[in-house]
């Protein structure tokens, strides 16, 4: 009796968990799709012109921020991290690799807004006085997400590229591989999987991050037509006008969330689908 | 006869661990050279010396001698191009994780071999010296790692012919393997001899027996005894050496 209290309770707890994130979703497209039934779906999604006080919305801009500062993070975060994760497992002595490991891992646990404050004071001023413009842009939001990113990308290549079987390695040496040629040709072939999983999270993570961005980017609604040019992403949209949004406009930013969570999901089903490969 | 490798004083530690102490032995070019005694005797460090795999071991101090060709490989030799002379096979056959074809070709590229017909005839050669061409030789491009175990041992050893190497060292490589897989894997080490330096380090008394020109019995970190695989199995000089070969320990 007692057994089947606790199962069944358990049982409960655990659902729960799960309907939270099935009635969000719901949520978010019962507040958001009836504008996509309103003004049509393809003039939301690429039009370019967001004025909610005139009805207009536009999301166009914002999906085209999201994916240059993306875009931006992962030219800039993937070589580092791929680097630094083959520099720890490959060639790190053993006492070197417990000490960074770590120390990356504490980067994903500094808050964002920490990230975005040292992007505005010290970032934005260098871009401002070597690149020009303002300094709130693409490029600044890019070089903070780029470092946000960086912890999740490190972390699971290292884990990949150590579940590598060390005898791999052997018999590439063996042949008179050199050490470099080994990690090149066969380690990181086999890991690949894994590698490709921690970018496409390290995407996700990018798309999704909100308060560094909005500290960095100037915000500006329209399309960026350079790297030093003001950008507004789709998160960022949301978190800004949610404050005061009613109505329709309310409507339209759950719709940017709609259009994220498309984004979010098939990153991540992308990246489960490649380590399940494994 | 020539000699291939002379080692002198090799002394061989990991930490304090001794592994092989006071080691001094020639191997002769193109013979068969069967290495002996029960595990823990330093017969696997002896042999990772030679080719310099012991390096990735970081705990592990080598001092003395290996000259090859009068060469030391420690000093004298760019490690690349000692592993490219001296082959190796283990224990565990370790294809690499990709096809039958890339895993021949994948030494002989690193060393700057790119031409595509002659990466061909080298598969092909190289296949058919370890005995294995007919069984694969419609399914070059499908992964290794689909071959059975004593397959996968063959390609190991077609893999280091195509190096082109003048000494090939085995380590136990018939250990996971059943009596007709083994039989093959000997039947191919014999025919190697004509080109080859063969140093082989098995468990297998029986197989040093069928298969070596000389034996060398290790034992608790020494080099006991080492002599034509007659007399170590007929009049050993060493009451150890007879203990063991005739299976009274070991």
């Amino acid at each position: 009796m007692k057994e089947k209290l606790i199962q069944k309770s358990l049982f409960l707890i655990a659902t729960s968990a799960i309907s939270i994130l099935v009635l969000i979703t719901f949520f978010i497209f019962k507040e958001g799709s009836p504008l996509f039934l309103k003004k049509g779906f393809f003039s939301v999604v690429f039009g370019s012109d967001w004025s909610p006080i005139e009805g207009h919305f536009g999301v166009w801009p914002f999906i085209v921020g999201s994916i240059w500062v993306t875009v931006g993070a992962l030219v800039l975060g993937v070589p580092l991290a791929l680097a630094c994760s083959i520099f720890l497992v490959e060639f790190a002595p053993k006492k070197l690799r417990l000490w960074v490991k770590p120390a990356i891992e504490l980067l994903a646990g500094i808050p964002s807004v920490v990230y975005g404050f040292i992007g505005v004071v010290i970032l934005v001023p260098l871009i401002r006085v070597y690149f020009g413009g303002t300094g709130f842009s693409v490029l600044a939001s890019s070089v903070v997400l780029a470092i946000m990113i960086l912890p999740t990308i490190i972390g699971i290549s290292m884990d990949s590229l150590s579940a590598v079987p060390p005898s791999y390695r052997e018999g590439s040496l063996a042949l008179g591989a050199t050490p470099w040629q080994t990690v090149y040709r066969v380690v990181l072939p086999a890991a690949r999987s894994g590698v490709l999983a921690s970018v496409i999270l390290g995407m996700g993570r990018a798309i999704g991050e909100t308060m560094a961005v909005i500290m960095v980017a100037g915000n500006a609604v329209r399309i960026p037509g350079a790297l030093t040019d003001s950008v507004r992403t789709l998160t960022s949209n949301i978190a800004l006008e949610m404050g005061y949004a009613i109505g329709d406009h309310r409507m339209a930013l759950f719709a940017t969330g709609i259009i994220l969570f498309g984004f979010i999901m098939v990153l991540n089903i992308s990246a489960n689908l490649l380590t399940r490969k494994k | 006869m020539n000699k291939k490798f002379t080692i002198r004083d090799l002394n061989i530690r990991y930490d304090h661990q001794v592994a092989l102490s006071d080691c001094n032995m020639d191997v002769f070019a193109n013979e068969i050279l069967g290495v002996i005694g029960p595990s823990n005797s330093g017969k696997t460090s002896f042999l990772r010396t030679l080719n310099r795999m012991i390096d990735l071991n970081n705990q592990a101090v080598v001092e003395g001698e290996v000259l090859m060709d009068g060469k030391d490989v420690f000093i004298d030799l760019s490690v690349e191009d000692l592993r490219k002379r001296v082959g190796m096979v283990f224990a565990s056959p370790i294809c690499l994780p990709m096809s039958i074809y890339e895993n021949i070709v994948y030494g002989p590229r690193r060393h700057g071999r790119r031409k595509k017909d002659e990466l061909d005839s080298l598969v092909e050669e190289s296949l058919k010296a370890s005995f294995l061409w007919d069984e694969v030789k419609n399914r070059l491009h499908t992964s290794a790692l689909r071959l059975s175990g004593g397959q996968q041992q063959r390609l190991c050893i077609a893999r280091s012919l195509a190096n082109d190497p003048e000494v090939i060292l085995f380590d136990e490589p018939c250990s996971g393997l059943d009596p007709i897989s083994t039989a093959k894997v000997e039947e191919a080490l014999v025919e190697l001899k004509q080109k080859y330096t063969i140093i082989f380090v098995t468990n297998n008394v029986k197989q040093a027996a069928r298969i070596s020109d000389r034996v060398a019995f290790f034992l608790m970190s020494q080099l006991i005894e080492l002599d034509q695989t007659q007399t170590i199995f007929t009049s050993p000089n060493d009451k150890r050496t007879e203990d063991y070969v005739s299976g009274r320990f070991g």
